[in-house]
């Protein structure tokens, strides 16, 4: 794609003000980084930084027959959240492939907001239009009507309440309010293992806010501190951890997967639950030297070739190479000792718990205990 | 280094790499103030061992900021005599001082009439202003 070609979000001229690194994004022009992808990293984790994640897509869905819509394309069990609340979720192809991992919003009874990754935005609204036609519901793109601001960190949520001056939603809430005088919802989600909120506001107003909250000591956060970040806390990201052609169970989020719903897709989960993945997802932390990076093989026993690494880094919280990668199920066990073939050097790795750096917040996956 | 620095007592090669040379035929190499504010904050550098031969033109290294690696190419041929081995702890000196605490590699010449062959600071400057 050239670059004329690149969308630009809402806060692009304040980006360029403030001397971003541009790059290409899912056929956006993002913000990688400000000062550093270490400082930034490093701000979220102690204090508040934010993020311009205006790329991400918005899907509003009403009608009578949301509910039971949402309920055949989405993989968690809808009905459990009520009007105010927020729930992750797989959209599932019919063979338990991940077309898409989500948020889900409950605006109303009968009114859901999701947000979807910026390069799946095109593909889940024609995948939700085609099921949706059996249904009283209709599905509407508003992607357009909404910038989007993560504001992350320990410190986080005080300071926006404060700038703000608006009241704030619990964990995985939504509560709408008014931002810069005009709606907006505050969302109590993020994707860096610390507390913060998600503010969908109107594109208009989304410079002079940032401006407010930089001013406040929010740091501007780039997409690559993003990605250290949610790689340290094992949030998967979707073309790399999830794809259409594995299912959540070998991505271990067979958490957010109710087949007794019967979501589409749900037949191949459930078998793929009970019998097994010949794959599964770990996270691995390098022993010694070497970054490992997305591709790289994994290599157990003489050099057999057992997995491939997903998402790789170099990790700033834990100062050492780090990642995610499917293994053969047999070698997923934490402890495990692989090595990872980067660039033809063998890097010891261990296979480790996730998350690799503890969650400071209530976590996506503690949906497992509630539920 | 906050500010872009191309000192004139250096030759340059286009890969951005620097040569300072140390009587006549050794030779300091290490990247240029451009390469490692494209790059970014450097997180890993592993030099080679002493003793290898490094070629003109090709790579001799690896150097790795959060999100990028890039190779580190050698400007003139030789052999490795000492490696910078506090770049092992401390690889952020390859942004703090490029052309001091950031030196990479000593390397006893095999051929230093390459040296003729390289850049001088202000065809250097030129290159990346084009």
């Amino acid at each position: 794609m050239n670059v004329a070609a690149l969308r630009r979000t809402p806060l692009y001229e304040q980006h360029e003000e403030l001397g971003a690194k541009l790059v290409p994004f899912a056929g956006w022009e993002m913000p990688v980084l400000y000062e550093g992808i270490k400082e930034e990293h490093s701000a979220v984790r102690t204090h508040a930084g934010m993020f311009d994640v205006s790329h991400m897509g918005e899907v509003e869905v009403e009608g009578p027959g949301a509910l039971a819509f949402l309920q055949l394309v989405l993989s968690n069990d809808v009905s459990r959240i009520g009007v105010g609340g927020a729930q992750y979720s797989c959209l599932c192809n019919e063979s338990g492939g991940v077309i898409d991992d989500l948020f889900a919003y409950r605006l109303g009874t009968d009114r859901f907001l999701i947000v979807t990754n910026a390069s799946n935005h095109e593909t889940d609204l024609q995948w939700l239009g085609r099921w949706s036609r059996d249904h009283d519901v209709a599905v509407r793109d508003a992607a357009d009507r909404y910038a989007m601001l993560a504001v992350q960190g320990p410190h986080a949520r005080a300071i926006v309440a404060e700038t703000l001056k608006i009241e704030l939603p619990e964990r995985f809430h939504v509560l709408a309010q008014h931002v810069g005088r005009r709606p907006a919802l505050i969302c109590g989600t993020g994707y860096t293992g610390e507390d913060g909120v998600e503010i969908l506001l109107d594109p208009e107003v989304a410079i002079p806010i940032f401006k407010e909250l930089r001013l406040a000591g929010v740091v501007p956060c780039g997409l690559g501190a993003r990605d250290t970040l949610r790689l340290e806390v094992c949030y998967p990201l979707h073309g790399h951890e999830l794809t259409p052609e594995r299912s959540p169970i070998e991505a271990d989020l067979g958490w957010c997967c109710k087949e007794a719903t019967g979501f589409l897709g749900s037949p191949a989960i459930s078998r793929a639950r009970a019998e097994g993945t010949a794959e599964r997802l770990v996270a691995f932390e390098i022993e010694g030297a070497g970054i490992p990076r997305d591709g790289n093989p994994v290599l157990g026993d003489e050099g057999v070739h057992v997995g491939v690494v997903t998402s790789g880094t170099f990790a700033p919280s834990l100062e050492k190479g780090a990642g995610m990668a499917y293994v053969r199920s047999d070698l997923a066990e934490p402890g495990t000792e692989v090595e990872i073939d980067v660039r033809g050097k063998h890097r010891p790795a261990r296979i480790a718990s996730k998350p690799l750096y503890p969650l400071t917040t209530d976590k996506i996956t503690t949906n497992k205990t509630r539920s | 280094m906050a500010e872009a620095n191309y000192p004139d007592d250096l030759r340059y090669h286009d890969q951005h790499d620097w040569v300072r040379l140390d009587g006549d035929d050794a030779a300091l190499f290490g990247i240029t103030w451009f390469a490692q504010d494209t790059l970014g904050e450097v997180v890993f550098f592993e030099p080679p061992e002493v003793g290898t031969t490094v070629t003109k033109d090709q790579p001799y290294a690896e150097v790795e900021s959060v999100k990028a690696v890039s190779d580190v190419i050698a400007p003139m041929s030789g052999e490795v005599t000492e490696v910078n081995d506090a770049l092992s702890d401390s690889p952020e000196q390859i942004n703090e001082d490029p052309y001091g605490e950031g030196w990479m590699i000593k390397v006893k010449l095999a051929s230093p009439e390459e040296h003729e062959s390289l850049l001088t600071a202000a065809e250097y400057q030129k290159l990346l202003d084009r």
